[in-house]
């Protein structure tokens, strides 16, 4: 067997050098947050202040007050409940995938296959500019000019509060499931369409019939992808949401991300103390959450890849 | 913001101290280092700062004064760290920080106290309520007031602002008025006194605490210290004389003895001229100066 020229063989070996280059940076990133927030699990001070069952089990406030869950890391006797972050760091995230999985969606089945092909050009490049706005800039136009509308349009309390960060953050969101979504629909083989017509049916029960189950792994992935981004989004939330700890569902009050915690948290802690390993630990949280999801994301996608291929 | 402070300060660089700056560099790196202070601390004093080092460096032109703002916490971590030659803080250092600096640097850190400022209330101008005690601003921060009706106002949700937890303001605050008690999870925290005089500019129904010096939109709040006690505005007369309940002092935290740049900085700021910028700026000055 003949082995292939050495220029080819040098650029083989560089492209696998990246990919592990790749690789090994996360496993790096992972040690090395993982390895801040270890104390917690073995250091006495630090489970002393914040043991596991103080992060995730209701703790009582003060003497003669019923037991809850509060995030209140400065304090005479601090308090680190993860769990009002993490409602928070969901409801938004919900939020945001109901308002921008829709509109991404819409959007996608429009120009893959109903707009004609200059306008598509026009409307395609436009959304995914949406991309391309800083997540500070989407942040401060929630902040400073969609917060009072929306205040009053659902009648909430809370100028600042989950809808209206949720809607921010799924403008941060539609484009990517936009763009993932409409490279599923577009490679739909152009067959499927031709013999749907043939057999008599109009456009939209062949995009809705056809086309829309064809393409259903990548509007999946094109989900989850949006889920990934909005979970871990900090900008927006950190000025749109208000910031409250609380944990509670209702979307009129405001909220707490996990992100947005450890951005305005990690800039002034005490190196070393428990309120740092707790900042690492949500950092580790969202790591696994959004691997996690990705994992999934990609197992589901697999298949239901096989199942409509007819491949094993 | 401390990014657009810094773009401030840039203004001030000029083309000379440019030149300057290259030749020091040249010279050596001792000159530079020399030359330049780096004041780095409380967001509530980020444009007083600014106005000193504008001043200051207006008056001598190869002097470089840079700052930064982040927070009190932010300051203290960053002297502790070697990061900056002032830290400027909104709150007396804590026991435990004062420790941490005392283990690096084997001697206790020097505290001087720049500018006077008292912590307003502040509530939207719409809001009837002109007095509160003191008593009371505590139960509502700690939410056990929820609703202006309970303190004669309107039968209203009181919405509330706060700071974010790494302000100096913030633990002022919950020292002071809440009197070391948690604030209710309810209250809002904002980055920076003037998101919270903003908020409460645009919520009829919202309450918020920062510097006296920030006003726009919104009324500062009398406070009586007890229900007896006719209230007390936060002007310079009650915060002068140290009748308004809620005032502080505003510190400059040194990890040594002050020396050459340093010490002409912290002079210039404890001089007649640059407590007048204090006056301008919406602070306090000092009653009479002191290097502790």
């Amino acid at each position: 067997m003949n082995r292939p020229p050495l220029r080819e063989r040098i650029i083989e070996n560089g492209i696998r050098v990246s990919a592990g280059v790749a690789i090994v940076g996360l496993i790096l990133i992972f040690v090395f947050i993982g390895k801040e927030a270890l104390p917690l699990f073995t250091s006495a001070e630090a489970r002393q202040e914040a043991s596991l069952s103080k992060l995730f089990i209701a703790q009582v406030p003060e003497e003669g007050e019923p037991p809850s869950h509060m995030w209140q890391p400065v304090s005479e006797m601090p308090k680190y409940s993860l769990w009002p972050l993490m409602i928070g760091t969901l409801k938004v995230t919900l939020v945001a995938l109901v308002f921008a999985f829709p509109l991404a969606l819409g959007a996608a089945l429009f120009t893959s296959e109903f707009a004609p092909p200059w306008l598509r050009e026009i409307v395609k490049p436009v959304i995914e500019m949406l991309a391309g706005i800083p997540s500070v800039v989407l942040g401060f136009f929630a902040l400073i000019v969609m917060a009072s509308t929306i205040q009053d349009l659902f009648g909430l309390d809370y100028r600042l509060n989950t809808v209206n960060a949720g809607i921010a953050l799924g403008l941060a969101v539609i484009p990517i499931v936009f763009t993932v979504a409409e490279d599923a629909l577009t490679a739909v083989p152009q067959s499927y369409r031709h013999g749907s017509i043939a057999l008599g049916a109009t456009p939209w029960q062949t995009a809705r019939r056809v086309v829309l189950p064809a393409a259903f792994p990548g509007l999946f992935a094109a989900g989850i992808l949006g889920f990934g981004r909005a979970i871990g989004e900090t900008m927006i939330v950190l000025m749109a949401s208000g910031n409250q700890a609380i944990p509670a569902w209702n979307l009129g009050y405001g909220f707490r991300s996990l992100s947005a915690t450890v951005a305005s948290e990690l800039g002034e802690v005490v190196r070393g103390s428990p309120h740092y390993h707790v900042l690492f630990l949500i950092g580790v949280l969202l790591f696994i959450f959004t691997f996690l999801i990705n994992l999934l994301g990609q197992m589901w996608v697999g298949r239901m890849n096989r199942k409509l291929t007819g491949r094993r | 913001m401390p990014f657009l402070n810094q773009l401030e300060t840039d203004r001030f660089f000029s083309v000379k101290k440019f030149f300057s700056f290259l030749l020091s560099a040249i010279y050596g790196f001792s000159v530079t280092a020399s030359e330049a202070v780096t004041i780095k601390g409380s967001d509530t004093m980020v444009i007083l700062n600014q106005r000193w080092a504008e001043k200051y460096m207006f008056d001598r032109p190869s002097a470089v004064i840079q700052v930064t703002g982040g927070g009190s916490g932010t300051g203290i971590a960053a002297l502790l760290g070697g990061a900056t030659d002032i830290c400027a803080s909104s709150r007396p250092m804590k026991e435990k920080e004062r420790v941490a600096l005392q283990a690096k640097t084997g001697r206790s850190p020097i505290e001087i106290a720049v500018a006077k400022d008292g912590i307003a209330i502040y509530l939207n101008e719409a809001n009837p309520l002109r007095e509160l005690t003191l008593e009371q601003v505590a139960l509502i921060y700690r939410g056990k007031i929820t609703n202006w009706r309970d303190l004669g106002g309107a039968d209203q949700k009181i919405i509330l602002y706060s700071r974010e937890n790494n302000s100096g303001t913030y633990e002022f605050f919950k020292e002071h008025v809440l009197k070391k008690k948690d604030f209710t999870p309810f209250a809002q925290c904002l980055p920076g006194t003037a998101s919270v005089a903003n908020a409460v500019a645009r919520d009829k129904r919202g309450i918020g605490y920062g510097g006296a010096a920030y006003a726009k939109g919104i009324r500062f709040c009398a406070i009586k210290p007890d229900a007896a006690t006719p209230g007390i505005l936060p002007n310079e007369t009650h915060i002068l004389d140290g009748s308004y309940p809620v005032s502080r002092n505003l510190f400059f935290y040194l990890r040594d003895e002050p020396a050459g740049a340093i010490n002409n900085f912290v002079d210039f700021v404890l001089s007649p001229e640059g407590q007048a910028i204090v006056a301008k700026v919406g602070y306090y000055p000092i009653g009479s100066p002191q290097k502790q």
